[in-house]
């Protein structure tokens, strides 16, 4: 037995573990201030740390670390994206994740599945045989396969959809995984808090001061911080923070629902998505199926559910599976996503000289998670923004350059 | 919100209805920038208020506007564009 599980033995005293420090009070300064304590700004704290000795940092959080659409999404990793850009960018992510239990020595329950996205006409297929030729091309196990291999991985489905939309066949895709969500923020909290990074909960910032267009500090509900660095990840937020900066951006805040059913025996090995159904589902290492749709049709500020919601999906699940009727589902809950017109991200520097910006992550953000944290380290450290993201910068829009990735969003929106 | 008015054929269920995004004022494109245009084109007031936005009515194809909270999703009123807004209705009732 290891001694320090065997100094318990003879002690009253039995702390519970604490995955990183709490603080009375933010310092009167630091040298980058981020605003989120999500995956994304404790992931860019983390990075901050370790790639570029960078330990001033300040994470603050209006609630709790996790708790926004961190802890919302459907865990699924994927990098079968449309363009070569984003298949780059994500292909990176994946590849961080695949090692990310061991860095920061917690295990994340990564289980790379195997990821089907189900075509039910022509016009999918062909969605699919050009992702799938994408992918290839940078070097991502992508492929198209035919209704017998589906089958093979998910003998449950019922190809035919209930007669309704036929399964014509899928994009497979090798690495596609599913992690546990939470446990990336409670990782990258633990790692950017050992290397000296302050985490603040319950800490909202109420303005950012902007002195000659450029940031001088943040006023938060716990008193006024002096820095020159900040960098915004707050997702469903953006809209508000960037209002205090009188930045416009094309984000618009819609509602994105999930829900769980109860825990069944492990059935479901692979992650499948059904675009034309509006369906993506996994199974969690607990056992519930974890699933999700499409957003709601218009732009609300809040995390309010719907039955609207669970009809529809459920409904679509029983075309797919018709078994699961009996089968009750336990928890229902929303994010807010910071949609793009063009469906990729918003990464990099702002005309706000010392205002860097990580949003616009829509319904795609938690694969994301890692990369976009070590490429806004890097865009912060350098004041310069890496090539891996130059095609996600706001300029993007006045230039009229787009990154469309609307047909690799996982349902049709 | 699960009902909403329509000024032509009165309170309907939502999903009788298109949100059509908000209701906003272009520049003369004659006369504006590059830069005012692309402005225009792409960017949105996503911060959450009360917004005046299109909503269509899609069984009677009607399409008029709504102002709305974005945060508390209660909708004020609801009017055909142009109408005179003393008209208008008040649509209380059906913004819960």
């Amino acid at each position: 037995m290891p001694l320090r599980l065997l100094k318990f033995a003879v002690s009253k005293d039995h702390p519970a573990p604490r995955f990183f420090k709490s603080h009375e009070a933010p310092k009167k300064s630091y040298d980058v201030v981020i605003i989120g304590g999500g995956g994304h700004g404790l992931a860019a704290a983390y990075y901050l740390a370790k790639d570029h000795g960078i330990t001033n940092v300040a994470v603050l959080e209006k609630g709790y670390i996790g708790g926004g659409n961190t802890g919302r999404n459907t865990t699924i990793v994927r990098s079968n994206y449309l363009t070569p850009e984003g298949v780059n960018f994500y292909d990176a992510s994946v590849k961080i994740y695949e090692g990310l239990s061991e860095e920061l020595d917690l295990n994340l329950f990564y289980s790379t599945r195997g990821h089907f996205t189900l075509a039910h006409t022509e016009s999918a297929m062909r969605t699919m045989r050009w992702r799938a030729e994408v992918n290839k091309h940078v070097g991502v196990e992508s492929r198209v396969v035919g209704p017998d291999e589906i089958a093979k991985a998910c003998p449950q489905l019922d190809l035919s959809c209930s007669g309704q939309a036929p399964i014509l066949g899928a994009l497979f895709h090798a690495p596609g995984s599913v992690a546990r969500h939470d446990g990336v923020a409670w990782g990258y909290a633990r790692g950017a808090d050992r290397l000296g990074a302050e985490i603040h909960q319950n800490t909202e910032v109420l303005a950012i001061d902007v002195k000659n267009g450029k940031v001088c500090g943040v006023k938060t509900n716990k008193g006024y911080i002096e820095t020159k660095q900040v960098l915004c990840a707050v997702a469903g937020f953006t809209p508000r923070i960037t209002e205090m900066v009188d930045l416009e951006t094309p984000i618009v805040i819609h509602p994105l629902q999930a829900c769980v059913t109860e825990p069944m025996k492990p059935w479901l090995d692979t992650i499948l998505v059904s675009g034309s159904l509006h369906v993506y589902v996994s199974q969690s290492s607990r056992g519930e199926l974890v699933m999700g749709s499409s957003l709601d049709p218009y732009e609300v500020h809040s995390t309010r559910s719907t039955l609207d919601f669970v009809e529809g999906l459920t409904s679509h699940m029983l075309d797919m599976f018709p078994f699961l009727s009996n089968v009750k589902v336990v928890r229902q809950w929303a994010g807010m996503a910071d949609m793009t017109p063009d469906f990729a991200p918003i990464m990099g520097k702002t005309p706000i000289e010392g205002f860097y910006i990580d949003a616009g992550w829509g319904t795609w953000g938690f694969k994301a998670t890692p990369i976009s944290g070590k490429t806004m380290a890097q865009t912060i450290a350098n004041d310069s923004a890496p090539d891996l993201i130059h095609s996600f910068r706001l300029s993007r829009f006045e230039d009229y350059e787009l990154t469309g990735e609307k047909g690799a969003a996982s349902v049709g929106h | 919100m699960k009902l909403l008015t329509c000024p032509m054929n009165g309170t309907r269920p939502l999903s009788e209805f298109i949100f059509g995004g908000e209701y906003r004022e272009g520049p003369d494109q004659n006369t504006c920038t590059d830069a005012e245009w692309a402005a225009f084109v792409h960017n949105r007031s996503g911060a959450p208020g009360d917004k005046k936005e299109w909503w269509y009515h899609s069984p009677s194809g009607t399409w008029f506007i709504a102002e709305r909270n974005t945060l508390t999703d209660k909708v004020s009123r609801t009017y055909l564009l142009g109408a005179n807004n003393n008209n208008s209705n008040t649509a209380q009732e059906a913004s819960k």
